[in-house]
């Protein structure tokens, strides 16, 4: 396809999203492509660190429950708009990327994999007995009335944060798109490739792990706070558990690690079945949901281990 | 496991007693982390459905305990046997189709196990806890001012004798021979004639029949429910890792720090923070040495 034609088509499909709301106005919809923007997002977030530099984390909640937290807590006790406590929940799991980033670049492969999930343990077990920070039982964002933009609040209806979902799923794919092009994309593919080689190259290794690391959680951090003000409870069930870690990098293995698209395509696929299967086989205390998800898992593992994208790729190249 | 620390005074009785009961759970974290890392040491592939193996054999025992009145020390080479042939159907099943895949789609792989296989117990057997009431051995021991739960110290006698046998049987029969000729070099192996896919399919066989066996001796004591695999799995993660990733005879010496420690940051800090405890000591332990205390890299 030639680029010019790409970027129209890419244009066409941001219209038609733009539009979508407009014309379905039942909630359910419209609450399935908001969650389908938000992981989208996060799976981005994670691409960045894991596609492209090739570190792969499983404790990403972390950022996303620190997002969540940060402008809860400061709605709830310093009347901050979410939209400051979302910067600086950005702010904060910067820092903290930093700080985990520092020791745990060290280590390689399954080790580097298992230190993550150590780490997201450690900080969920300290969240669930932080009773300031609503201990096990969880915060409920402050209800704002009435729905105004400052308050980052919509109880009308969900058609902004439709709109706010969608603008912080292509402020990833931008940035996604400037790394991609840039010396820092470049720096963190060789990264990925061979650590040796690129020291040898005279690429400072750590310091560009701790780069991808930052923006990565910092991403993730903004869907964090979109999540808190969109569902208006959070708990360390919810925001911080490995589980989630989890559903981030399936989303991105679905679709196509290190790719621009990837981790939406994965997440199209993958969160209207997840609620499909719920829909259908959920409810009756059976897991049956979990069961095709499960086997859903390892069939695209076994099959196609490059996701869905390298499948379009394949395709693409056999058409000529 | 620890008792709750509200009001315990903490003396050397009560620091004793939590080394011993430590040490007794460590040889069951041991035994369990030991088919980990067997398997790790085969083919780098880590086992993320490890848990869940070791939750079908809890659930093994309780059935043979609730259909045919068997206790869980009179099921347990059924059980062994039961779990060493669902590590070769797993094999044969998934692990042999992603052995060059990406380390990504390996790890997916067997965390789809996982939620499937999770999710097929809940479906089966339901989410309510179960226990195995009056095992064989039951009751417990008072030496000195100790206490030591008779299960607690059956499964962690049953644990080392299995340990044991494990590591007979690598380092001195044909075969356990051949296995760690496979783990060291691959090519070298099938060059000699060792037939490397069979020992793979043997790896997974074992490291399962290694869960099994703890899954059973666990069962005389623990609640058991389809996620009880998930806290296991990760403290065995800890402890493969601890010890160095494949060196199966470290993970003993592992499981027995993760273990004592684990109670004693029970006893000493609080209950609630025990595996917190455990994973920060690995992140230092790491950080430290970052293949592991016994590891080579």
């Amino acid at each position: 396809m030639a680029r010019g034609l790409r970027w129209a088509c890419a244009a066409i499909a941001l219209a038609l999203l733009l539009a979508f709301p407009l014309v379905v106005t039942k909630p359910f919809p419209r609450h399935v492509m908001i969650t389908i923007f938000l992981y989208a997002m996060l799976a981005q977030a994670w691409n960045l660190l894991a596609g492209y530099c090739g570190q792969i984390s499983l404790g990403h909640a972390v950022f996303f429950g620190t997002g969540a937290y940060t402008s809860t807590l400061l709605l709830k006790h310093m009347g901050l708009s979410p939209w400051g406590g979302m910067l600086a929940g950005v702010v904060l799991a910067v820092l903290l990327s930093q700080c985990i980033g520092y020791p745990v670049f060290r280590l390689r492969g399954h080790y580097f994999a298992i230190a993550t999930i150590a780490v997201g343990e450690i900080i969920g077990t300290l969240m669930i007995n932080w009773d300031w920070a609503g201990g096990a039982r969880g915060l409920f964002v402050p209800i704002k009335r009435p729905d105004a933009w400052l308050n980052f609040q919509f109880h009308e209806g969900k058609q902004n944060y439709y709109y706010i979902a969608l603008a912080l799923l292509v402020l990833a794919l931008w940035i996604t798109l400037r790394v991609e092009r840039s010396r820092l994309g470049y720096y963190l593919r060789a990264i990925r490739e061979d650590q040796e080689a690129a020291a040898s190259l005279g690429i400072p290794v750590a310091a560009y792990k701790q780069r991808a690391m930052a923006l990565s959680a910092g991403l993730t951090a903004l869907g964090g706070t979109f999540y808190a003000q969109y569902i208006l409870f959070i708990d360390p069930e919810s925001v911080f558990p490995t589980a989630l870690s989890i559903l981030i990098c399936l989303v991105a293995v679905l679709g196509g690690v290190g790719t621009l698209w990837g981790p939406l395509v994965g997440a199209a696929i993958l969160i209207p079945l997840g609620e499909w299967t719920r829909i259908s086989f959920g409810g009756s205390g059976k897991a049956v949901d979990l069961l095709v998800y499960g086997a859903l898992i390892m069939v695209v593992s076994v099959v196609q281990p490059g996701g869905i994208m390298a499948l379009a790729k394949r395709g693409r190249r056999r058409t000529g | 496991m620890a008792p709750s620390s509200e009001s315990t005074e903490v003396s050397v009785e009560v620091v004793l007693q939590g080394l011993v009961s430590g040490l007794l759970m460590g040889f069951v974290y041991a035994l369990i982390a030991a088919g980990l890392s067997l398997i790790f040491g085969l083919m780098e592939i880590v086992n993320f459905a490890h848990g869940e193996f070791l939750m079908l054999a809890m659930f093994a025992t309780f059935w043979a305990w609730a259909l045919a009145k068997l206790d869980p020390l009179t099921s347990l080479p059924i059980t062994v046997g039961l779990l060493f042939l669902l590590g070769f159907a797993v094999y044969h099943g998934l692990i042999r189709w992603i052995l060059g895949a990406p380390m990504l789609a390996q790890i997916f792989a067997t965390f789809g196990l996982a939620i499937f296989l999770r999710a097929a117990a809940q479906a089966l057997w339901g989410v309510d806890f179960k226990l195995v009431k009056n095992p064989l051995v039951d009751g417990r021991l008072a030496v000195g001012g100790l206490f030591i739960g008779l299960p607690q110290l059956a499964a962690s006698l049953g644990a080392l004798a299995a340990f044991g046998f494990l590591y007979w049987f690598i380092t001195r029969t044909e075969t356990g021979l051949a296995l760690q000729a496979t783990a060291q070099d691959r090519q070298a192996a099938s060059l000699m004639g060792i037939d490397t896919q069979r020992m793979f399919a043997l790896g997974w066989g074992i490291g399962a029949a290694c869960v099994g066996a703890a899954g059973a001796l666990l069962a005389m004591f623990f609640y058991i429910f389809p996620d009880v695999g998930a806290t296991f799995a990760l403290l065995a993660y800890v402890t493969v890792a601890l010890g160095g990733f494949g060196n199966v005879p470290a993970t003993l010496a592992a499981g027995v720090v993760v273990g004592v420690v684990e109670v004693l940051a029970g006893l000493l800090i609080a209950p609630a923070f025990k595996y917190a405890v455990v994973f920060a000591l690995y992140l230092v332990v790491v950080l430290w040495r970052p293949q592991g205390l016994f590891g080579r890299f």
